[in-house]
């Protein structure tokens, strides 16, 4: 048995905060703290990294992948470095009994990982997928049972939250098993959550975290634990390939969403600094999108020749896509591979269908359809929805990432504008990053990556900006993981730390003080609570403005947030916005307790905003009498 | 009453009862002693004689059935040779896999008396893609001899004829040069799904019933 020796824990930066609440206040250093651990709890699957902090003064960093023991099939166990995020709702009269132990338990909540993806694949209608894309859609509640959407009555739903917790709680459990003497819920542990994640989506995954036990967790954005990754990777050397004045540009495109990001290079008494100025938006658009759409052209050619396909045939197609699109990418002697797709029955060689993929076809459709070469100026196309969208994910309309890319950039052309190191010149149309950091498995494809530089130096050479160059040497897969573990290692005052703060700007919808007008809505203005960038561990009163609140009332507010508006302080009102700038969220929602009031009572507030050291928003509602102080909630629809 | 008192300066000078009694008492525990540790040794021995029997046990199965027994083994004990029984459930397990992943028993069921080269061939890129993948995924596999095919290679004495198999014009005493015909192929790394209680590795493959 090895030791569990104690580490002092020095938090950098920290702020002290005011704020009595315990939910502020960062988790003591605790005894036996021995790994870090990261965890990537991705849109289709989760990794887990871990790194030894013993050696933590040796300056060596090695971080390692947990194989996770999961399910593939009913009755076998494997352990695989990826736990696919999907659960499976098992009809009771569909698995054997004890075949679906797992090494810690002889019942599973759920059925994670694997063996879910397996079985979901021939029946999809009791199969949960993407629930994290779920958690940060605006308009449903995330603790309601909804998932899976289009399943018949009878199948048992889970909610968005549970099926985050029951991620994690198999992560948990796997950890267990394979380190008894270091529990996780002693060790670093770092949650990374994508940069465009909005406050109640990240408060839900905290929570979630909270729900298996992982009170310590704190979040990380991707985009940055990439970054990490890369430098960690580095071994130092990261110093040589950035220099004063770089725009990192962090292009993540995994299974199911592509996030972007923008990270400054400044300096400060001579050292190197990395600010992250920007993020984009949550556009749901992934690597699960390309194969789709190679399976759908293959169709479209089968069925030229008369053949018709069947839903099932359909989705053995989508994977051997998948598999001869990697072959196509990595071989480019090859031109041509063949697909296959075998009968159901025990007879394969009458039955089974053949066809082909081309490489014009993967260029076709892949690098011309999803990194167009389009002009900077170029916008995603956005049509009206078709009928009515109830239950659904709001999925990407355009496929092209390259437009999504040029309007992100355009957004973003004055997030540098504070940075003294970083001069963007008079007549540039969009923010010009200088290097390219890439993520996720899609980009593994030289043809899909090296589209996407072709693109991003055209439209610099356009403005006559020099190339911007590839930082390379990440492993797209696993890097966020390895990116989270090193965090917990930067934590602890090594290395360079990225500066972030909040992605945006939040304000608080109020009704303008004017005569009501029939058949309008009153006019609203939002009133900014908390600013850009606000850091880790700060806190902002709004005093000037009250409200008066009755106690066992809720109240709403519309709560809106902008990624592009920098300059506004709390308490600055807008009377006008466009729709470019702010963007609405989920409302918020406060109740006073009638604890030692009268109902009905008034009682005059102001609000609050904190970030916590976790890395959540939190807003509160102060009362100006006796500075008692209330939580304001993001998640309004749950309990409705 | 006596009074005992401890006087270290004293010496015995002569053997009374007490001392008698002492050292009688001495050789006896140093008897018992010897015999417990004799007896200890001797199962030792035994125990290894039993495990040294047991690591033969493989090679002289080889040895069986290359030379289908034309000499009789000279082993110093005649005690029985104990051959491994495979486990059936590996076995079972890794059909399994093949069948899932590479349709592997549909394809030898079949009768392919009938089809033509061209539909056999279809079917065969199923099979041969998925056994790739079972393989891969569960053994790692490398090359016994790292040499070209065709080429001359040396063996030096005493090689592991469990690598090497020598055929041909075997004479005279190592070391033996000849042409590396095959390469050969070892497992170095295994990695089977671990099985639950539930699980029914006979069923190769379940029926499967839509609704």
């Amino acid at each position: 048995m090895s030791e569990l020796p104690y580490h002092s824990q020095p938090e950098t930066n920290q702020k002290d905060t005011a704020v009595a609440n315990e939910n502020v206040a960062v988790k003591s250093p605790q005894n036996g703290t021995r790994f870090s651990v990261g965890i990537d709890l991705g849109t289709t699957h989760c990794v887990l990294s871990y790194a030894d902090l013993n050696h933590i003064d040796d300056e060596e960093f090695s971080p390692q992948v947990m194989a996770i023991p999961q399910l593939t099939s009913p009755g076998s166990v494997e352990e695989k470095q990826q736990l696919p995020s999907f659960i499976y709702q098992a009809h009771e009269a569909e698995l054997a009994e004890d075949s679906t132990s797992l090494p810690w338990t002889a019942r599973p909540d759920h059925l994670v990982g694997e063996i879910a993806r397996n079985l979901g694949s021939k029946t999809p209608i009791r199969l949960v997928a993407s629930a994290k894309s779920w958690l940060c859609h605006t308009g449903v509640d995330c603790k309601a049972p909804i998932l899976p959407a289009e399943a018949p009555d009878e199948v048992v739903r889970v909610s968005p939250f549970q099926a985050t917790t029951a991620y994690l709680q198999h992560l948990c459990d796997a950890w267990q098993s394979l380190h008894p003497d270091a529990p996780l819920d002693q060790q670093d542990v770092v949650i990374t959550v994508p940069a465009s994640f909005d406050p109640a989506a990240r408060e839900l995954t905290v929570e979630a975290a909270r729900a298996v036990g992982l009170d310590q967790a704190i979040l990380l954005e991707e985009p940055q634990a990439a970054l990490y990754s890369w430098i960690e990777k580095s071994h130092g050397d990261w110093r040589k390939h950035a220099e004063v004045g770089d725009i990192i540009l962090v292009v993540d495109i995994g299974g199911g969403t592509t996030d972007l990001s923008l990270i400054a290079v400044t300096q400060q008494e001579g050292n190197l600094e990395l600010n992250r100025v920007a993020v984009g938006d949550h556009i749901l658009l992934g690597g699960d999108n390309m194969d789709l759409a190679l399976a759908y052209t293959v169709k479209a050619k089968l069925e030229k020749e008369g053949k018709r396909l069947e839903p099932w045939q359909l989705q053995a197609l989508t994977h051997s896509c998948r598999d001869a699109k990697e072959k196509i990418f990595n071989n480019l002697g090859l031109d041509n591979v063949p697909l296959v797709v075998a009968s159901r029955g025990s007879s394969l060689i009458g039955g089974t269908l053949r066809t082909d993929l081309t490489r014009e076809e993967v260029n076709r459709v892949l690098v011309e359809g999803f990194m167009p070469k389009v002009a900077v100026s170029d916008r995603p196309i956005s049509r009206a929805r078709t009928g009515l969208r109830t239950a659904g994910l709001p999925y990407a309309q355009d496929a092209g990432i390259t437009r999504h890319l040029a309007a992100f950039l355009t957004k973003q052309q004055g997030a540098t504008d504070e940075l003294t190191d970083i001069n963007l010149p008079e007549h540039a149309s969009f923010l010009h990053p200088s290097a390219v950091l890439f993520n996720g498995g899609v980009l593994k494809a030289d043809a899909l990556a090296d589209r996407l530089m072709e693109v991003l130096n055209s439209w610099l050479s356009a403005e006559q900006a020099p190339e911007a160059r590839l930082l390379t040497g990440a492993d797209l897969d696993l890097a966020v993981a390895r990116g989270a573990a090193y965090y917990g290692y930067v934590r602890k005052g090594k290395g360079v730390r990225i500066k972030g703060g909040t992605a945006a700007s939040y304000y608080v919808g109020i009704e303008s003080a004017m005569p009501a007008v029939p058949g309008m809505a009153p006019e609203i203005q939002a009133l900014c609570i908390a600013p850009f960038g606000m850091e880790e561990g700060t806190q902002q009163e709004l005093r000037d403005d009250e409200f008066g609140l009755v106690i066992g009332e809720p109240v709403r507010f519309r709560f809106f947030a902008s990624n592009t508006r920098r300059e506004d302080k709390v308490g600055t009102r807008l009377d006008y916005w466009t729709n470019d700038e702010l963007y609405e969220l989920d409302e918020i929602e406060i109740t006073l307790p009638e604890d030692g009031r009268r109902p009905g009572e008034v009682v005059p507030v102001h609000l609050s905003a904190a970030v916590t050291e976790v890395g959540t928003l939190e807003l509160q509602a102060v009362s100006q009498k006796d500075n008692g102080r209330w939580k304001i909630e993001f998640d309004v629809r749950a309990g409705e | 009453m006596n009074t005992y008192a401890i006087d270290l300066s004293l010496k015995p000078t002569t053997f009374d009862l007490w001392h008698v009694c002492l050292a009688g008492t001495v050789v006896l525990l140093l008897l018992i002693l010897i015999v417990l540790l004799l007896s200890i040794v001797i199962s030792q021995i035994r125990g290894k004689k039993k495990s040294v029997i047991q690591q033969a046990e493989p090679i002289v199965k080889i040895v069986e059935k290359i030379v289908e027994v034309e000499k009789p083994v000279h082993a110093p004990i005649p005690e029985p040779v104990i051959l491994k029984e495979a486990t059936p459930d590996a076995a079972l397990q890794l059909l399994g896999l093949l069948q899932k992943e590479a349709r592997f028993i549909d394809f030898v069921k079949e009768d392919i008396t009938g089809f033509s080269d061209a539909d056999i061939g279809v079917a065969a890129r199923v099979v041969h893609e998925g056994c790739n993948k079972a393989i891969n995924d569960h053994f790692t596999l490398a090359p016994v001899r790292s040499e070209q095919e065709g080429s001359k290679v040396a063996l030096p004495e005493g090689f592991d004829a469990a690598t090497v198999r020598l055929t041909g014009n075997i004479v005279g005493t190592a070391p033996f040069t000849g042409t590396l015909v095959h390469k050969g192929w070892q497992v170095t790394g295994i990695r089977l799904p671990k099985l639950t209680s539930g699980y029914n590795a006979a069923i190769v493959a379940p029926a499967e019933v839509e609704l």
